[in-house]
This record gives structure tokens, sequence and C-alpha cells, in this order.
């Protein structure tokens, strides 16, 4: 395929390209459904993909051009959707077999945005059930594939996501990110992938893992792209408690003005042992480039980083085991045909419809919020989380963003973690403090191992900061592009 | 020997706001099932909960009715556990910081007759709590239909110390939380609709016994005499247990008000573990001095308030005072009424004996007839409270008979017609004229000199034929006050 076919140009281009007329949404959706139907064969990002929908959403798209009604930069462009944010009238499985049969009768306030901005929302994109994992070999449906290595694993838990926008079969995608989902995927399949601030983008319509860790964020090949998806599905939603009421810049605007460069910290509890060689290596490479640029490093200290990993685990789990409690055989979720009464309904459906990394965090959840073991484990971890927090604040009034690789590993192999579930769990030792903090995180590609593995370094910033963060990581992304490199498949 | 039981009540009230708890889907009764329902209510994914504030505010005022500490902060926790009647299988509730702490519900004991009032005394509250509601369950003989239109309606926990001893303690207590919290406008109260529930959590222990025996919790107290029947059912099966020296086991039962006993539900080691931890989907809401300030400004006059003010400045028997505050509809009525009418006291009793028997009457009808509308309350039946004033200052200025106002009221309350209207439509206004009157009155004693004779000779009752002559004479329409002075005159 030409590298001038609209597959392999950004968003950002994709636009320009629409208003100039080069090209109408018809024709870009039908150049993405053939692409999707060329590669995803092998790369199994697409749960679903309703093509007819697609194609009548770009059309309507056209009509509106041709009328001068174009609604935002973003009209006409796919956009895929993790398979656990809501469109109406479309399957949302979770990845799940306990939600097989279900079709979401309402759309999640990204996915009303994203029809008010005019995007062309495309396709159910693959992940770990229920967002629990770092590989997406979770899934009820089978594994999406790293598209630079097929024999690897995109990471997860939003791997569809981030494989379909690697492997060129859509220029945009949302996932979620709980403890890394976004940002892991995104370092391991070479493409730009954001956790907003917790509360910028609304949760309504988001199939709920950890409710106080749960984020929306978008995934693109650059940064531009990136700011505007933000830009797009950010904001206050009266129908999420938890969103915050704040005005949202234009993100993309802002990244043209030209920013003074800062200071970004390199927190020492994340360079030590551990880290694969290759992935320190490009990591440095970054760091050094920033220099370049005028921006001061400077060593920082997040002492509490140690406490995330299992603090991560008591909460997620514990808000999970609830909130995964609704799927219960009873009214919209498969039930099993063996269950002879009420109990068994709720045993045997939940025991059929779910798999075992999803069991496994419900239990362990269950258990810490248990009668005698909630003072031990959750409150305790509440109290730790309020630490990890405090770490950040105190970091943030030196510095402006703190960086650090986003995953220990590239892309490893299939079944290389998941028999143990601990070392699966450790992949996102760097992403996930961020989201115990409640802060903005985003992954870029900063270059390959020499195998032509992707690494990502990962930014952090202060809450609500996206502007200032987007413009750090663009600084580095605008002079690299590395994920414009698009793998051969 | 003998025993005493010790009664702690856990009230469910439905608030009555427009919207659901934690979602924008109108609540009611009655509606076809799963009609009040939206994401958030059926616990589909990704649907999230947002908070009411409307069911805060009537919170709160529930709160300050009964004196309660209000939180500084409201916040949600969810109780996790598995039941069909639960779309998410957990309840917003509040666990650790309820809504409001303490407070008490002021009680009235039977008097010795219904004429005098019993004693009063205060029961203490330990918290009142605000959730969601579940939906409702019907069994059948293979499976069980679930109706969710109910779930998610904002239900106001009001959980009593253990202060009550017997059934006529846990009636009146009810009756009078009932009163106020009608009279606040927060719920109807309505127990047929579910809008009020009951458990009682009831223990029995040896007389001057100090620490509490075995506590069993009853369900299904669905009516008021529900409650009555199944809290004495409940005790005299422990004190019998007791006698015979078998265990009271800690458990849930029952009520069965067919076959009027309690059964077992389940025993303490099968109790929930419900795993209770704050909502993450719900930021805790600050409740401050100013908001609080404001919710007290709209605080109703509580009903035994209402009561002795209406003794003590009105002069009222509690005969009628006891009928009237049952009622803050009919206390209302009352009050515009009375402020319009020349006695209070006379006001006072046509609102409990004659309004109140057309409107129950109106009532009664309305059951069999197709429109199950509202029922008709006391302010909006035909009778305005204007012109029940007209018709009790037409008596009083001696220009009606009590008898024809007795007669003419039904009239009024199916018509709409004002007294003044229907006096002039049958021509019945009363004969008052003196000229006319004396004439008849003259008639009258030319037609009984015999009785004209007995009453000159002294013989006071004798002047009664004379004016039943008068009377007949006159249709009943002459003022009896006139007719009297009248032959006295033309007598002497």
């Amino acid at each position: 395929m030409s590298q001038d076919s609209p597959i392999f140009k950004t968003a950002t281009e994709l636009s320009a390209d629409l208003t100039a007329g080069k090209i109408s949404s018809v024709e870009l959706t039908q150049a993405m459904i053939e692409r999707v139907e060329k590669v995803d064969e092998k790369v199994h990002a697409f749960l679903h993909l309703d093509q007819e929908d697609a194609l009548a959403q770009a059309k309507a798209s056209d009509e509106r051009r041709s009328k001068g009604e174009c609604l935002s930069p973003l009209d006409g462009i796919p956009v895929g959707l993790k398979d656990v944010i809501s469109v109406k009238d479309q399957p949302l499985t979770a990845a799940s077999k306990i939600l097989e049969n279900y079709r979401s009768p309402y759309d999640a306030t990204v996915t009303v945005k994203l029809k008010q901005a005019g995007a062309v929302i495309a396709g159910r994109l693959n992940l770990d059930e229920f967002a629990m994992g770092s590989s997406t070999e979770n899934s009820a449906y089978g594994p999406t594939r790293n598209p630079w290595d097929l024999e690897r694993v995109p990471g997860g838990s939003s791997g569809g996501s981030s494989a379909a926008v690697a492997a060129r079969e859509v220029p945009l995608s949302l996932g979620s990110d709980t403890g890394g989902s976004i940002r892991q995927p995104a370092s391991l399949c070479g493409v730009v992938g954001m956790k907003p601030t917790y509360g910028m983008v609304s949760r309504y319509g988001l199939a709920a893992f950890a409710s106080s860790l749960d984020q929306i964020g978008p995934f693109s090949t650059t940064v531009e792209d990136a700011a505007l998806l933000l830009e797009t599905i950010s904001g206050h939603d009266p129908l999420d408690s938890t969103s915050f009421p704040k005005e949202i810049p234009s993100y993309s605007g802002e990244l043209k003005k030209p920013a003074q460069p800062g200071v970004i910290g390199l927190p020492k509890e994340f360079f030590g042992p551990g880290m694969d060689d290759e992935v320190r290596a490009r990591v440095e490479q970054t760091i050094e480039h920033y220099r370049s640029l005028g921006y001061q490093t400077k060593e920082v200290s997040l002492p509490s980083t140690d406490l995330s990993i299992p603090v991560y685990y008591v909460i997620a789990t514990a808000e999970a085991s609830s909130n995964l409690a609704r799927y219960d055989g009873i009214r919209y979720t498969s039930r099993s045909n063996r269950a002879q009464n009420a109990i068994d309904v709720y045993a045997k459906s939940r025991g059929e419809g779910f798999g075992s990394e999803v069991k496994r965090r419900c239990l362990l959840g269950a258990y810490g919020l248990s009668s005698g073991y909630y003072d031990a484990y959750y409150l305790r971890a509440q109290k730790a989380r309020t630490l990890i927090r405090q770490d950040f604040e105190r970091v943030f009034k030196e510095v402006d963003a703190v960086l650090t690789p986003t995953a220990p590993t590239p892309a490893f192999k299939f079944g290389e973690k998941s028999e143990d579930p601990i070392s699966m769990y450790l992949s996102d030792i760097f992403t996930i403090s961020t989201n115990l903090a409640g802060l903005p995180g985003i992954s870029v590609p900063c270059g390959f191992t020499r195998s032509g593995l992707p690494v990502g370094m990962q930014l952090i910033g202060q809450a609500f900061e996206e502007s200032s963060l987007l413009n750090i990581a663009h600084a580095y992304d605008r002079d690299h592009l590395h994920g414009r490199q698009a793998p051969n498949l | 020997m003998e025993y005493e039981a010790v009664i702690g009540l856990e009230v469910h009230v439905q608030l009555n706001t427009r919207s659901k708890m934690f979602t924008r889907v109108g609540t009611g009764f009655g509606q076809p099932p799963n009609t009040l329902t939206d994401p958030v209510v059926l616990g589909l994914p990704g649907a999230l909960p947002v908070m009411n504030r409307d069911a805060i505010e009537k919170s709160i005022k529930v709160g300050l009715l009964l004196g309660c500490k209000i939180a500084e902060v409201c916040k949600w926790d969810r109780k996790n556990y598995f039941y069909p009647d639960m779309p998410k299988n957990y309840q917003i509730s509040q666990f650790d910081q309820p809504i409001c702490e303490g407070g008490e519900v002021e009680i009235e004991m039977p008097g010795e007759n219904p004429a005098k009032m019993g004693t009063h005394r205060m029961v203490e509250l330990t918290r009142v709590h605000l959730e969601e509601d579940v939906g409702k369950l019907t069994h059948y003989e293979h499976d069980s239909l679930v109706d969710y239109n109910r779930a998610g309606s904002p239900l106001l926990e009001i959980v009593s110390e253990p202060d009550m001893h017997n059934p006529e303690e846990v009636f009146a207590y009810l009756t009078s939380l009932r009163n106020s919290l009608v009279a606040a406008g927060i719920s109807a109260c309505d127990m047929e609709k579910g809008q009020l529930r009951c458990d009682a959590n009831i223990s029995v222990r040896p007389k001057g016994e100090t620490t509490l025996g075995t506590k069993v919790e009853i369900k299904n107290l669905n009516t008021i005499s529900g409650v009555r029947n199944g809290v004495e059912y409940e005790i005299r099966r422990q004190v019998r247990a007791m006698e015979e020296g078998t265990e009271i086991i800690q458990e849930t039962r029952r009520w069965n008000p067919e076959q009027k006993y309690t059964t077992p539900m389940r025993t303490k080691e099968m109790a929930h573990d419900y795993r209770y931890f704050p909502d993450p989907d719900l930021m805790p809401v600050k409740i401050d001095e100013a908001w609080i300030d404001r919710v007290a400004k709209e605080l109703p006059e509580k009903p035994f308030d209402k009561q002795r003010r209406y003794q003590e400045e009105m002069n009222l028997p509690y005969s009628i005072t006891s009928s009237l505050c049952g009622d803050h509809l009919l206390c209302a009525y009352f009050e515009e009424a009375t402020a319009l009418a020349k006695s209070p006291t006379k006001m006072a009793n046509w609102v409990v004996n004659d309004l109140l028997r057309e409107l129950s009457q109106a009532n009664k009808m309305d059951e069999f007839s197709e429109e199950s509308n509202e029922a008709m309350t006391p302010l909006s039946c035909p009778v305005s409270p204007q012109s029940l004033a007209e018709l009790i200052n037409l008596i009083e200025d001696g220009k009606l008979t009590n008898n024809v106002a007795k007669e003419l009221f039904p009239e009024m309350f199916t018509s709409g017609k004002t007294v003044v209207d229907l006096i002039k439509e049958k021509g019945l206004d009363q004969k008052s004229d003196d000229g006319e009157i004396q004439v008849i009155c003259a008639d009258a004693i030319a037609n009984d000199s015999d009785a004209a004779e007995k009453f000159r000779g002294g013989k006071e009752g004798a002047i009664n034929a004379l004016k039943g002559a008068v009377m007949k004479a006159t249709r009943g329409q002459a003022n009896p006050k006139v007719v009297d002075e009248t032959l006295r005159r033309l007598l002497s």
C-alpha cells in the first residue's frame, strides 16, 4: 500500500485533506474498512465493526461539509472505541462472555461528544476482559497481536485501541486507563496514549472497572492528534459526579504557541534495577533531547512508589468486586442454562461468564472489603494512596513534569507472563501511581529496540495541567515522530 | 415472673421527590412495570449516579423536625449483597456518617377515655439516613417477576433507640412520626403504597433487668395494624419461650399477616457481610449552616405543638383537637376558615364532624368509581374554607338555623354551591323580619288562646306550643330567638 494512502496520515493531516476536498469521509472510511479487512485477521484489534453504520456516518459528514456545516476538525474522521465505552445500539462486551449479547441502549458522554464533533465512530476494540490485564490475553474473544511483532502482546488492557492505531486501521481511538491501560499498550505498540487527569473526561457510559481510577483517554500517532481528540472528549459532565467543572482550552491550539522549556523531574525510584537495558537507553536519549532543547532535568524522589502496586491491587479490586456485581445473569447479562435456583443464577452465570483474571480480582476485592479485613486492607490502602499523592504534590513544587519509562520492557511474548499474575502486574509499575494520584500521564514513542520493538516514555503532569503536559510531550514528539512509523503488515 | 419487652423500630419512608435519588427519571406508584427506569436505575454498564439535591433537602427537613443533629457532610457508601430486586447488587446508602443523628419523636399514649389527653413522652432516635429503594419482586409458583419502578427512589431510614415497651407505644410512635412527616410535606406515608415500611427489633427480659435480651428482627410489618399485631405476637412468643425455658435465638423473622404469626427468615450466622465502602462514584456533599437555615424556615409546626396551641389559644376541647391534629390538611383548612369565622369552636365542630363525614363519604365513593383519582382532601373539596365560614357566620348572626345548615351542608359539598346561593335557590331566607314574624306570632296566639293563657298564668313551658306553631307556619325558617322575643313581648 502506498504511503500516500489516507490510512498513513495523521488525523490533523486528514482534517486538512477533508477541508481541502482532497478526500471525502466516505473514501477515508472505506479505506479504513479495507485496511481492517486486510490486516485485522492478523492483529485482531476489532471485536466488531459495523461497516454500514460507519459509512452512513461518513456520508452524513460529507453532506454536512458540502453544506458548509462542518462540526469540528474531527468531522468525518474515524475513531475506534474500546469495547467498554457505550455507543447506542452497538454491542458492548467488555471482552467478556457475560456481555456477549448486550447492546447498549444509550451513548456514553464521550460518544455524545464525538458525535457532536462529527467523528465517524467506527468499531469496538479488543481489551483484557473488563479492562483487567496488561496484555489483552484476557479477552474472552481471543488476544490482540502486536502489529510490530505478531508473536508478541500489544499490552493492555486497551491493546485493541493501541494496536488498531499502530496497524493504521484507524487514525484515532479511545481507551481507558485504570493503572496504565492506555499508556502501557501505547508504549508497546509505538503510538501516543494519554490518560487525562481524573475528572477531566466523563466516565458516564464507560463500563466501570475501578471507579476512582478509571479515565478515558486518546490514542493517536502524534501528540498533536492526541491533543485534538482530548479537547473533543474533555469537559464537565453533569451525569458524572466525579467530573470536574473546568474550562477546556484548545489543546491543539495551545501546541502551536511557543513554550518556554521548563524543568523535568527524573524520579530515582523509576530508574532502578529491573528495567530493560534498551528501554533505559531509549529513555536516556529522550532525556538528552530535552536537555538539548533547553529543558532542565532534576533528580527527584517519589519515596512511596513501592506502595503503588499493593495499594492499587487492594483499591482497584475492591471497587471492581462491587462494580462487577451487576453482571449477574438476571437482566441483560448471559444466564447460565444450568441454573436451578436464584443463587445458581448468580453463581453459575458469573462462573461461566467471567474469565479467571476477573474472578481472581473480584475475590481479592471482596476479601479486602469484608468485615474484619476492611481496616487492614482497604482503609490502609486509602491512607497509603494519600502518601503517593503527597509525593507528587511535593515534587511538582520543583518541576513541571516527571519523566519515566512507560513500561519496564518492550512488548513481551504471548504466555510469557500470563501464568504469573505478579509479573504481569509489575508491567504497570511505572504507570499505576499516576492513577492513584489522579494525575495526567502520556506515553510518547521514543524509538525502537534493535529488534524493532517500540519503546515509550511517560510524562506525568500536574492535575488539570494537560496543556502544559501536551506541550512538553509535543516538544519531543515533533522532532522525532516515532509514532508515524508504521509496522510492516 | 413479669416480663418487659424492649422495642426499637426501623422505619423506611419514601421521599416524595419528583425524580429518583440518583438519576433524572421520575418516581411514582402504579405505573406499568419497569417504565420508570433508565440506565442508572437498571444498573447498565457505564451508568453513574448523580445525587438528587431535593432528597438531601427533605432529609435535612426531617432531621430538623425531629431535632436531630445534621451532618456537616453527606457521604455515600455502597452496601453490597446479591438480590434480584437490586439492579447493581449494591445499594447506595449511608453507613458510618448518616445525614442525621439523634433526635426524638413525641408520642401520646391513649388517655383514660377518648375525651381526655393521654400522657406524652419522647422516644429517642438513633439516626436517620438516606438510601435508594430497591425494586419489587412478585413471586409465582415457578418464577418471580421484578419491577424496577420503585428501585432508586429516595428512601429515608429512621432508626429509633430500643425505647418502646409495648405495641401501644409502637402504634403511637408510628402515628406521631407519620403525622410529622406528612405535615412536613416530605412523604404521603401511605403504607399501602409502600411509602412507609417498618421493621421492628424486639427483645424481652424479666422486668427490672437492665441488660437487653436477645434481639429478634421482625420484617414485613407493612400496615399499621400489622405492626401492632406483629409486635404483639412476637412479644408473646418470646415471653412464652422464656417461661418455657427455650432459647431465643438472634434472627430475622417474617410477619405473616394472614396467619398472624412470625416465621424465621435467617439467623445471625446467615447474616450478610455487606462489605460497606465509600461509593467512589459520588462525592461527599457539604451541608452548610446557610442551607440548614433555609430549610429551617420551611419547617411546619409540629402536630402536637399545634394541638396544644388550639387548646390553649382557642379553648378547643381535646376531643376536637385530637381529631383535627391527626390531619395537617384538615388543620390548614380549619385555620383558614377560622380566620374568617366568628366562632372557632363552632368552626372546629363543623370541620371535625360535618366536613370530615362528607370527605370520608366522598373518598369511599371514589374507591368504587372508574377513575382512581387522588383522594379528595379538605383543601380540594368543593366547600372552600370561605364557604364554610360564611355558613357559620350566618348561623352566628341568627340568619340560619343550625338544623337548616346541617341539611344544606351535604348539598354544598356535592354541588360546590355556596350557602347563600342555596338559600336563595330554595327560598329559605330565614324569617327575621320583625313585621312578618309579629303577624305570624299574633296569629299563633289567637289560634291557641289556651296556651297563651297558661303562659300568662306562669306556665313557662306553654310558650313552646306557640313557638311550634310559628315554626310550622314559617316552615322552620323563622329565627327562633326572634320568635321567642316576639311571643314574649306579645304575651306580656
